[in-house]
């Protein structure tokens, strides 16, 4: 039995703990934004965070996972209420065929909670590990720094009101 | 009668730095103009090789920055030294150098304008040079694109900040002049060795150094240390466990990949992305040079490690019949140590026989020479940060674990890569090695 907290919840999972978290997300979890793409951590379709950091959740067993911190895009916001990554990359329209989308605002989210404001280059730096095969990089470049925005304008409306 | 004595000392003392002083004195030469037209093509092209093998950019190079214009730091057990510009740039590089001028900061180690370099330019190689080759070096520089960048002061603990510890440090340790031919070897040797003693320095990282920082000559290639990762011994303590031939070293420098050693990584990388610029005649010479040094010296020793090696590899292969299948991913079926767990869910997939990747296919790890040396440094290095193509290239990728993993599972990890790869002993220091590594992060290095 492994004890995952995943989005703020602890879930009891019985798998093997050698499992790669992306299985139990999706097979007992339900948790099915996070994608398969190449099982080899080389796409970065099944992108999620640990402890803050992006991890490519095929290559990364259970066993690793227990008392850390995962979240996935379900964390983000949902459809009726999207977070500020998600909303910047409907109004970028950053999405092709979507499928890579998923470990784009993941890892987007990563980036912009350590940098609030990055540059082009802090951007692209920070995503070339993602793989996109539809050519949408320039649409989620753009989506990227609309979601710093919208995170810093969240940010002080919070602030403001408390 | 004492005091005598004192008087006599203070007067040797004096005229010995006396004539030290003039000894390493050495004037400005002259600036001059150099067109780039001025060079004849020919001479620039065999320059751009020369520069290749020599590794120019790398420490010429910031990352990110223009080729030669220098700001790379060069970590130094003394301190840092930042690479100079080296573009034609009148102000900021040496365009105003002759050709004389740049003879001499080869040969000697000293600048334009009379003050002594730091070896961390490595001069006491660069010395070994002909003529022609410095020539063609200075026509590939000088036709480079100027580019205006200040040179950094480097950053040396007192009192080497004074250069005249440089001018002390070539009394001590440079021997001048160009590389003697060896008659009792063939030409491909030869030419090896001019390159690799010569432009190639690649003692410079492969070879220990003394407590001054100077190569130990009697300990060539017995291994050192290089921006932080282990540069293994190219001597007879070579940790290859098949020892390298002459045709695998020159897949592994031409092609960054031999298949039974495995791919360049590290500051290894940027060697290798050069020597594809480097002739294919240059790169055997090289390897036929070093080839007949590393490993065991004996022929029958060498078979006998060959098969030893490939055999252990053979048997440790995870192969799909040995492999459980877990929900969907695939693990070997027995070991359930902490390590042996992290393996399988997070390296197996790859790591497997035949597995996984389908454009670069993982060599057998027992094979591998960071599992199977004697310090986890670089095994730690390619755990934590993983392998990558540079910047807009394509090339074999590796994900770091340093976020997936904390560090005590990357720690239980490798003790069970090196029990489990490696017929060597346990190590004791993973702990702190990687600790090590965690309070003193390398530099970005380019491949140009």
């Amino acid at each position: 039995m492994t004890v995952l907290n995943v989005n703020g919840k602890q879930h009891e999972v019985n798998a093997d703990p050698r499992t790669p978290l992306l299985y139990v997300l999706r097979n007992d979890l339900a948790l099915n934004a996070a994608k398969f793409g190449c099982g080899l951590g080389q796409c970065g379709a099944c992108t999620v965070l640990v402890d803050h950091n992006p991890v490519f959740s095929c290559v990364t067993p259970i066993a690793a996972l227990e008392g850390r911190y995962i979240r996935t895009v379900e964390d983000l916001g949902s459809a009726d209420k999207p977070g500020p990554v998600q909303r910047a990359f409907i109004e970028e329209q950053a999405a092709q065929c979507g499928y890579c989308i998923p470990g784009m605002m993941m890892r987007a989210q990563a980036l912009l909670e350590k940098n609030a404001a990055p540059s082009d280059a802090q951007i692209r730096e920070a995503m070339a590990p993602n793989l996109c095969r539809c050519g949408t990089q320039m649409r989620i470049l753009r989506a990227v720094h609309r979601a710093a925005k919208l995170m810093t304008v969240e940010l002080q409306g919070t602030e403001a009101k408390g | 009668m004492l005091g005598r004595t004192l008087l006599g000392l203070a007067i040797a003392l004096i005229l010995a730095f006396g004539a030290f002083f003039a000894w390493q004195w050495r004037g400005e030469l002259a600036p001059t103009t150099t067109s780039a037209h001025a060079f004849d093509p020919g001479i620039v092209t065999k320059g751009a090789q020369l520069a290749a093998i020599g590794e120019c950019a790398v420490c010429h190079t910031r990352a990110g920055g223009k080729s030669f214009a220098g700001g790379f730091p060069v970590q130094t057990p003394f301190g840092v030294v930042y690479g100079t510009n080296i573009t034609p740039d009148r102000d900021t590089g040496i365009g105003a150098w002759s050709e004389e001028a740049f003879r001499r900061a080869m040969r000697e180690g000293v600048a334009r304008d009379g003050t002594h370099l730091y070896p961390a330019f490595p001069y006491d190689h660069f010395t070994k040079l002909t003529d022609g080759d410095i020539s063609a070096l200075y026509a590939f520089l000088m036709t480079r694109a100027p580019v205006a960048q200040a040179n950094r002061q480097p950053q040396l603990d007192f009192p080497l900040n004074f250069r005249i510890f440089a001018a002390g440090w070539q009394l001590l340790f440079l021997t001048k002049g160009p590389y003697r031919n060896d008659p009792s070897q063939n030409a491909t040797w030869n030419r090896g060795a001019y390159l690799v003693e010569g432009v190639g320095h690649c003692g410079a990282c492969h070879t220990p150094r003394n407590a001054l920082g100077a190569e130990r000559p009697k300990e060539a290639f017995g291994g050192g240390v290089s921006e932080g990762w282990d540069a293994p011994a190219l001597n007879a303590s070579s940790p290859a466990p098949v020892p390298w031939t002459a045709d695998q070293l020159t897949a592994y420098l031409k092609t960054g990949f031999a298949d039974q050693h495995g791919i360049a990584s590290g500051p290894m990388h940027p060697v290798v992305a050069n020597l594809a610029k480097a002739s294919d005649a240059d790169v055997r010479a090289i390897a036929t040079y070093v080839a007949s040094f590393i490993g065991p010296r004996n022929a029958a020793d060498r078979q006998r490690q060959t098969e030893a090696s490939l055999a252990f590899a053979k048997q440790r292969a995870v192969s799909v019949n040995d492999l459980a299948r877990t929900t969907t991913g695939v693990a070997p079926a027995d070991d359930r140590s902490a390590g042996g767990v992290l393996f399988a869910g997070a390296c197996a997939n790859c790591h497997r026989s035949g597995g996984g990747l389908p454009a670069s296919r993982p060599i057998a790890l027992a094979l591998s020479t960071p599992v199977n040396s004697s310090d986890p440094t670089n095994l730690l290095r390619i755990i934590a940060d993983g392998i990558h193509p540079a910047p807009g290239k394509s090339g074999p990728i590796m994900p770091g674990f340093s976020g997936a993993l904390t560090d005590p599972q990357i720690v239980a990890l490798a003790d069970y890569v090196r029990a489990h790869y490696s017929r060597g002993q346990a190590w004791p220091n993973i702990a702190a090695t990687l600790a090590a590594i965690r309070s003193n992060p390398t530099p970005a290095m380019e491949a140009p």
